[in-house]
């Protein structure tokens, strides 16, 4: 197979992982307007817990599920009882993700230690199956599939139900929508959950491809951050884009300029920062 | 060029046609305001009418649409706020945020040292600046601060903050000099402080006052300009304003 | 009274290698200096302008990088000390312009984005930095001929310059240009309208921070003789963060309290503790949620009843 095709595949798989990652970070600065900067760290733990779950004996699915619900009940709680206990701070909001994030990642090492852990692919899905004649890896296939699945649910949620109504009103207007009487607490609870549960999800099902390994947090956090200011925050179709862009920017880029990887995922970052560091708030719909 | 001087009088301050819109929203729509020198000029209106949004585009944190603003003949339409202040322009503001964790002796030294190229001083001690403290020490004498000038801000009260406030704009030695509701929450007795206080300065200074308050701004204003709705709906002496039926209709929808 | 507790102070740190001859501890005695440092550079920007930066590490790399580049070359000490100051002033000048045109958290996003960047850059750019490998030099300097590879000598000149810098930070903050940004940190709009330049009083202060930082990163390069990507990573700048907020933001000595807490805990906790860094980052999360003003602030309240903040 050649280079290219092998690079395209493996881009689009990982903006598929991106996507997860980054929905519900682009969800989470969008609406309590702060860059949660252990979003990288629930992957990790994510992907870390699957492993535990899998080598207790549990499918695999079952066990990416279960992970997900676990790292919701942990993104619930550290927003219940300390980002809560700073609402309206965000600076010191962001100094207490960084801090968990510090945590998270040596008690991974503690858990789990320092060598990287593959995961197999589960068996059913490890051939390959032919898109417009090339064989794609029918699980990196798969993990898109999901990633589409996920954002066409997101989107429903958010456009057609009242608790996505809700969110794209805090997007909007936190304070208006205090205001009309949204419990705008309550929905930085779900939403933070929200997204803690889609990054650790995204963790083991990306387990087979990037597999577990300490220091994943710190890969994953900045491309997922780049993918939000991108596509802007609290967009959805912003993160979608974005993600399969940042995939391929990345992927190619580190075999084309390897020297320059990290200068051309950051300077486009870089570049709508500064030119727009007052518009990092943008709205839902678009 | 500008016209400095019409019918024998210093203009001081002339805006000219000015806009200013947030959004769709116009709140200053075509204001055209002239001040003489030493003037004392009240602007009133009901809520909304858009005078602190005059007095922030006349200071310089906001930018007009359109229009013009000029101080002694001079275009200041583009200028930057920290640029007017060294024309001359001082400003109070309606909520009193000072140095809190400072002395009142310090937050004038502040004011008068923003005017001063020692700004940019790193090694001098600020404190022990004479150039600074006398200025200071001077202005807080004058609105009748000098004995409590050594005290930290937290420990006083809220007219003596607005006194305070009043001290570092005078302390600036401005040619125009806007009062953002200076009688606002003040009991009686401080609002006659402030009076005599506002009475006492001296005609270099121009004077231009947002006021709800009407019965102190009215004994201090010589000329009083109506707004509504960002327009300018008459101007005049005090009689001329209160005779106006555009002016009762302002105020009581009539 | 406060200037005796200083000689005092000083005269201890002065005695050190004799009350603690153990090498071992003389050389954490210079990390902390070094960190110290560091915390220094950074509060002028986090404690003084009331900026949070978490890019300042790029700067302390910068130094550290350009200095092991041109000593591995063929530079001689002098040439490496003032080229890699001269870069670390050179790359705050481009941070500054990018960064302050922003504030608060989108001012933290592009001083990460952009430390990450210099840290890319060192991981990278391989024919260069050597990338995960990093640079070692093969000597330290010895300034007037006096030898630095000694433990001791090496924390003496490590003191020197850290009291240089404690010296240099107390005057700026009593000078007119440091009132000046402490005021602008709690009252921007109010200071503009004074005719003060506030945009520009926070470049000069990234700038002086900067030269702090890179004074530090050279250290740090003496000191272990080897800089790494690590050195530039988002768990250092962190790490530096954490010192300026444990210890005190806005206080002089507070950066140096909390450079001095971070390495004890370092050292301490990992002779008990194998994953320190878990330690690091729960004090880290409780002291921003009990103690944001920082340890300093907070024990001084205990010492006096009346607390007048340094000016």
């Amino acid at each position: 197979m050649n280079l290219w095709l092998v690079l395209t595949i493996n881009s689009i798989a990982m903006g598929g992982l991106l996507f997860l990652l980054a929905c519900g970070l682009s969800l989470i600065f969008g609406l309590m307007r702060i860059p949660n900067l252990m979003h990288g760290s629930f992957f990790m733990l994510g992907a870390y817990l699957g492993v535990t779950f899998l080598r207790l004996g549990l499918r695999f699915w079952f066990a990416a599920v279960v992970a997900a619900i676990v790292l919701a009940a942990i993104g619930f709680g550290i927003e219940r009882l300390l980002l809560r206990r700073l609402s309206g701070q965000a600076l010191a909001q962001v100094l207490i993700t960084l801090g968990l994030s510090l945590i998270v990642a040596d008690s991974c090492l503690l858990g789990w230690g320092g060598d990287p852990i593959s995961v197999n692919t589960p068996p059913a899905l490890s051939g390959f199956t032919a898109v417009f004649g090339a064989p794609f890896p029918t699980y990196r296939l798969v993990v898109v599939l999901i990633a589409v699945f996920v954002a066409i649910a997101l989107w429903v949620m958010i456009d057609r139900t009242r608790l996505g109504a809700m969110i794209r009103a805090g997007v909007d207007d936190p304070a208006m929508a205090r205001v009309v009487g949204i419990p705008v607490p309550r929905l930085f609870s779900v939403v933070f959950s929200l997204g803690a549960g889609l990054a650790g999800f995204g963790g083991i099902i990306g387990a087979p491809i990037l597999s577990v390994y300490p220091g994943l947090d710190n890969d994953m956090l900045p491309l997922s951050l780049i993918v939000v200011i991108l596509g802007g925050t609290g967009s959805l179709l912003g993160a979608f884009v974005g993600s399969f862009v940042i995939g391929f920017l990345y992927n190619f880029g580190q075999v084309m300029f390897p020297a320059l990887a990290y200068v051309i995922l950051f300077l486009p970052m870089l570049v709508v920062l500064v030119l727009r560091p007052q518009g990092l708030f943008g709205t839902l719909a678009s | 060029m500008a016209q400095i001087v019409e019918a024998g009088l210093v203009i001081a301050l002339a805006l000219r046609n000015l806009h200013k819109s947030f959004g769709g929203l116009s709140v200053t729509s075509g204001v055209d305001l002239v001040v003489a020198q030493g003037e004392r000029r009240l602007i009133i209106g009901p809520n909304g009418a858009g005078k602190t949004t005059l007095f922030n585009l006349i200071a310089g944190d906001l930018r007009p649409d359109r229009g013009t603003i000029e101080l002694f003949g001079r275009d200041i339409t583009r200028l930057p706020a920290r640029a007017r202040a060294h024309l001359g322009i001082a400003r109070t503001f309606q909520i009193v945020t000072l140095f809190q964790q400072e002395t009142l002796l310090c937050n004038v030294m502040l004011s008068v040292l923003g005017l001063r190229p020692l700004r940019w001083n790193p090694f001098v001690r600020f404190e022990r600046q004479e150039t600074l403290i006398e200025p200071a020490r001077e202005a807080l004498a004058r609105v009748g601060l000098a004995e409590i000038a050594d005290r930290p801000l937290s420990h006083t009260s809220y007219g003596e903050r607005r006194r305070v406030e009043i001290a570092m704009a005078l302390a600036q030695h401005p040619r125009v000099l806007l009062l953002d509701e200076p009688f606002a929450g003040l009991s009686a007795q401080e609002r006659r402080d402030v009076f005599h206080l506002l009475r006492g300065i001296p005609r270099e200074i121009t004077l231009v006052m947002i006021e709800h308050d009407m019965d102190s701004a009215l004994d201090l204003a010589e000329r009083i300009t109506l707004l509504h709705f960002g327009r300018v709906v008459t101007e005049g002496t005090r009689s001329e304003v209160v005779a106006d039926p555009r002016a009762h209709e302002v105020y009581l929808g009539a | 009274m406060k200037a005796s507790i200083t000689t005092l102070s000083i005269a201890l740190l002065v005695l050190l290698p004799f009350w603690l001859p153990n090498v071992y501890y003389v050389n954490i005695a210079s990390q902390m200096l070094i960190w110290a440092v560091f915390a220094l550079g950074l509060n002028v920007l986090v404690g003084y302008a009331g900026l949070v930066s978490l890019g300042h590490t790029g700067l302390f790399g910068i130094a550290a990088y350009t200095a092991a580049w041109l000593l591995t070359h063929g530079a001689s000490q002098t040439t490496a000390a003032l080229a890699a100051l001269a870069l670390a002033v050179a790359a705050a000048a481009l941070f500054a312009v990018l960064s302050l045109r922003a504030t608060g958290i989108s001012f933290l996003m592009i001083t990460l984005v952009l430390g990450q960047i210099c840290w890319g850059i060192a991981y990278r750019w391989v024919d260069v930095t050597r990338g995960d490998n990093g640079i070692a030099i093969p000597s330290r300097p010895a300034p007037a001929g006096i030898r630095l590879e000694d433990p001791r000598a090496f924390y003496w000149a490590s003191l020197l310059v850290f009291l240089l810098v404690v010296g240099v930070v107390y005057v700026f903050t009593r000078s007119p240009l440091g009132v000046a940004l402490r005021a602008t940190r709690e009252q921007p709009q109010r200071m503009t309208t004074l005719g003060y330049d506030v945009w520009l009083i926070r470049f000069f202060a990234f700038l002086f921070s900067g030269l702090i930082s890179g004074l530090a990163g050279l250290s740090f390069l003496y000191y272990t003789k080897f800089v790494s990507p690590y050195a530039l990573s988002l768990s250092t700048a962190a790490g530096v963060l954490l010192m300026v907020i444990a210890g005190g933001s806005g206080t002089l000595l507070g950066p140096v309290v909390g450079a001095a807490l971070v390495l004890a805990v370092q050292y301490i906790a990992s002779a008990y503790i194998e994953r320190w860094n878990i330690v690091l980052g729960t004090i880290f999360v409780l002291i921003v949620l009990f103690m944001p003003e920082g340890l300093v602030p907070g024990a001084v309240q205990l010492w006096r009843k009346s607390w007048r903040r340094v000016w």
